[in-house]
């Protein structure tokens, strides 16, 4: 584990699962569906075993599971900022959720095939060495890493979630904020950018 | 197909106990064959998916057409937002995972022969058939309405020539010009696809023909999302003042106001309840049934719609045979492509699992659906479902709609998510 700010997060803002205790269900229903049969119901927006064909839509597959878990609930939670996974993270409970972390964990991450601009890809190689690397290891490629892939993810995903974290919609761990604003103060949004190419030339 | 050789498969299945994924593949007998009647969103997304989790199991597709055109985003065919070029998939990829794609007419499915017969005079022989065919228009509900007046007064319910054909006459429209849609009854498919077209035609309208006008004229009192469109259609289009450039007249239960009994082809007019309402360009979506072939082959009810048991989608009027998609009574779930493709897995797994003697699991489902309303400006309704315990609904246990306060930004980002959504799950069942 690269760096383990995710406990540590968790621990911070007491984000827990609510999910479970979540349901609206009218009457009594079935629980106990296979891992898979879970899983393949998110194919139709992340694609088929998770490897979404984007434009904006995130990839996956290959997810660090205590990621996944941890960013359900905060979907569910409304800790995360969504347009629509707040709706459906509530519809799963720990166990479930826990059941498909593990199935897209076996899932093999696919980097999304999209256009960068090469020299911005290029001056921000030095620029995700600085501020990033340390918690986003192999250039923002590594499973090991309790956050999302940065590397081959789809870029208007992580343009999104850039947007949001520096408007403060999407709460960074303080160690991460630190750097995020580091970054920021150094090279603008014109850094912010040249990282998103950079991600996004990873192939 | 023997009764011998199904019982021996059970008995197989049974005493090895093994899990979908990975199970040995029979070493006697002939493989299992499943034919997967109709090759839209839910046929295209079953067969993929049993090739993918059992490649034992022989697979055959039989599809009218050597092309699916998808109806989701065709509204946006009409405004020019995307060419019908971008709705158009083929078969290849499903062949690449072994499905055999038959291009055919089925004619019947004889439940009791378990033999599935084509147009071109073949037959299919299955141990499950999973029948997927859409909805059929029921035109007679309409008096002048016909497969022959859609030619000229079209319906674009099936995608493809129908959609290019609105598109045409939406184009060639004098400005000032009225274009009507005729909003069909409950159940159908797609409930929010009337209104996102007639916000599709109103943006088309707003950029290149500024003094035309929208109506629709619907039978229901109400609609699918409806605060939500309402919204849109204020911000763009001046609904309601009175230079609105969309106009909803609705039907209050126990009324016929806006009820429409009869078209006169000729004069593009319409007779409703209240009054006779004539179009510049005309739009009737009729009242729907479940696909042709299903009705033929016994599958459907005394309302046109084919019952089913909700956690296999087997029929319940004919063993063997699995209905899922817009023609199944899926308690509880809209007519919609992504509850097709959520139908189809759930299907697909049961149907491995009886194949191979084993108990269908415990399914899952979700629906989701996307409709743009103006640009930039996108929501959606998403539901998670589990099936009730005594498996009579399935039952929505999380979801709801876009918040009605919902940022500029999340709406745009919506219609980022919808194309994502479309290129996911096109890829995910033809891919
Ligand atoms: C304007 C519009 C907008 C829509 N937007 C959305 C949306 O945004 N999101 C969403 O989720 N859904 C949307 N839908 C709904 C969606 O298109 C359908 O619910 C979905 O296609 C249903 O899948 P199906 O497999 O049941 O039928 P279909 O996809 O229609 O497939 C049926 C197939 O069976 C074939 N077939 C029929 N009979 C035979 C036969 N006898 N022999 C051989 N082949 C046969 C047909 O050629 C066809 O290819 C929209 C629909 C419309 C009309
Ligand atoms: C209707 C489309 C849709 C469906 C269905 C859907 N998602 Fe999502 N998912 C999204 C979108 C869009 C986002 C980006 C956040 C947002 O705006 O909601 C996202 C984000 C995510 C993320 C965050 C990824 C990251 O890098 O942080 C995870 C994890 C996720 N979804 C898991 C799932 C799982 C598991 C399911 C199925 C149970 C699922 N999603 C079903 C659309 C969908
Ligand atoms: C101190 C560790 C740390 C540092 C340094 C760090 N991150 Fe992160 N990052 C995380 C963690 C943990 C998450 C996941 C949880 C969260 O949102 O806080 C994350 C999540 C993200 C995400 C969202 C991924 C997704 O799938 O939604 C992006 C984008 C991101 N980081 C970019 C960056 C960039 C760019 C930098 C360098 C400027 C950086 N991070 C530096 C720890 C760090």
């Amino acid at each position: 584990m690269a760096y383990n700010i995710f406990t540590k997060a968790v621990l911070a803002t007491g984000l827990t699962f609510a999910v479970s205790s979540a349901f609206a269900a009218d009457v009594p229903v079935q629980s106990g569906a296979s891992d898979g049969m879970l899983a393949n119901t998110c194919a139709g927006c992340h694609g088929t075993n998770g490897n979404s064909t984007g434009p904006s839509a995130p990839t996956i597959a290959g997810y660090n599971p205590e990621y996944f878990k941890f960013s359900m609930a905060a979907f569910a939670s409304g800790e995360f900022p969504s347009t629509i996974m707040g709706r459906i993270a509530k519809g799963y409970t720990e166990d479930e959720i826990a059941q498909m972390a593990d199935f897209y964990a076996k899932q093999k991450f696919i980097p999304a095939k999209q256009e960068f601009d090469a020299a911005q890809a290029k001056k921000a190689d030095k620029l995700h060495d600085k501020y990033c690397e340390k918690c986003h290891e192999d250039g923002g490629a590594s499973p090991e890493d309790e956050s999302g892939f940065l590397a081959g993810q789809w870029a208007p995903y992580l343009r999104m979630q850039l947007a949001d974290y520096y408007a403060g919609s999407r709460e960074p761990s303080k160690k991460m904020k630190k750097k995020m604003e580091e970054l920021h103060e150094k090279a603008g949004d014109a850094g912010v950018e040249a990282l998103v190419n950079y991600y996004a030339s990873k192939q | 197909m023997s009764i011998t050789r199904r019982g021996f498969m059970q008995s197989v299945g049974a005493a090895t106990a093994v899990g979908l994924i990975g199970a040995p593949h029979l070493a006697l007998g002939a493989s299992k064959k499943v034919v997967v009647v109709g090759g839209g969103t839910g046929g295209a997304t079953a067969a993929k998916y049993i090739r993918m989790a059992d490649p034992s199991i022989e697979v055959t597709l039989i599809e009218a057409n050597e092309h699916y055109y998808t109806c989701y985003l065709s509204n946006e065919v009409l405004s020019d937002e995307r060419s019908i070029d971008s709705i158009k998939f083929g078969y290849s990829g499903l062949q690449g995972h072994g499905v055999k794609v038959v291009h055919d007419t089925v004619s019947e499915i004889d439940a009791a022969g378990m033999v599935v017969k084509t147009k071109s005079g073949k037959s299919y022989g299955y141990d499950k058939c999973i029948v997927s065919p859409g909805i059929s228009l029921n035109y007679g509900a309409i008096d002048g309405y016909s497969h022959e007046a859609a030619e000229s007064i079209p319906h674009a319910w099936k995608a493809g020539p129908q959609t290019s054909l609105l598109r045409k006459q939406l184009h060639e429209m004098k400005d000032g010009g009225t274009f009507v849609i005729v909003a069909p009854p409950n159940p159908f498919r797609c409930p929010p696809g009337p209104y996102e077209r007639a916000s599709q035609v109103a943006m088309f309208m707003k950029a290149h023909k500024p003094n035309s006008k929208v109506l629709i004229l619907d039978p229901k009192p109400a609609f699918s999302k409806k605060g939500l469109f309402e919204q849109a259609w204020k911000k763009f289009y001046g609904y309601g003042t009175d230079n609105s450039m969309i106009t909803w007249k609705g039907t209050p239960s126990g009324s016929d106001d806006n009820v429409v009994s009869a078209v006169d082809v000729a004069s593009k007019t319409v007779t409703t309840g209240f009054d006779d309402v004539k179009a510049d360009v005309l739009n009737i979506i009729p009242p729907q049934m479940a696909g042709k072939v299903a009705i033929d082959s016994g599958l459907a009810n005394d309302k046109g719609w084919c019952p089913v048991k909700l956690k296999t989608f087997e029929s319940t009027l004919h063993k063997n045979i699995h209905v899922i998609g817009d023609s199944s009574v899926a308690t509880g779930m809209p007519k919609s492509g992504y509850a097709a493709n959520s139908q189809a897995k759930v299907t697909a797994s049961a149907v491995i699992a009886m194949l191979n003697g084993q108990e269908p699991g415990i399914p899952s489902y979700v629906n989701t659906c996307y409709s743009i309303a103006g640009h930039n400006h996108g929501f959606s309704v998403a539901a998670v479902y589990k099936l009730a315990e005594d498996e009579s609904k399935i039952v929505s246990v999380a979801g709801g709609l876009t918040p009605m306060d919902a940022s500029e930004e999340q709406l745009r980002r919506e219609v980022e998510f919808a194309y994502s959504w479309f290129n996911n799950v096109t890829n995910d069942a033809f891919g």
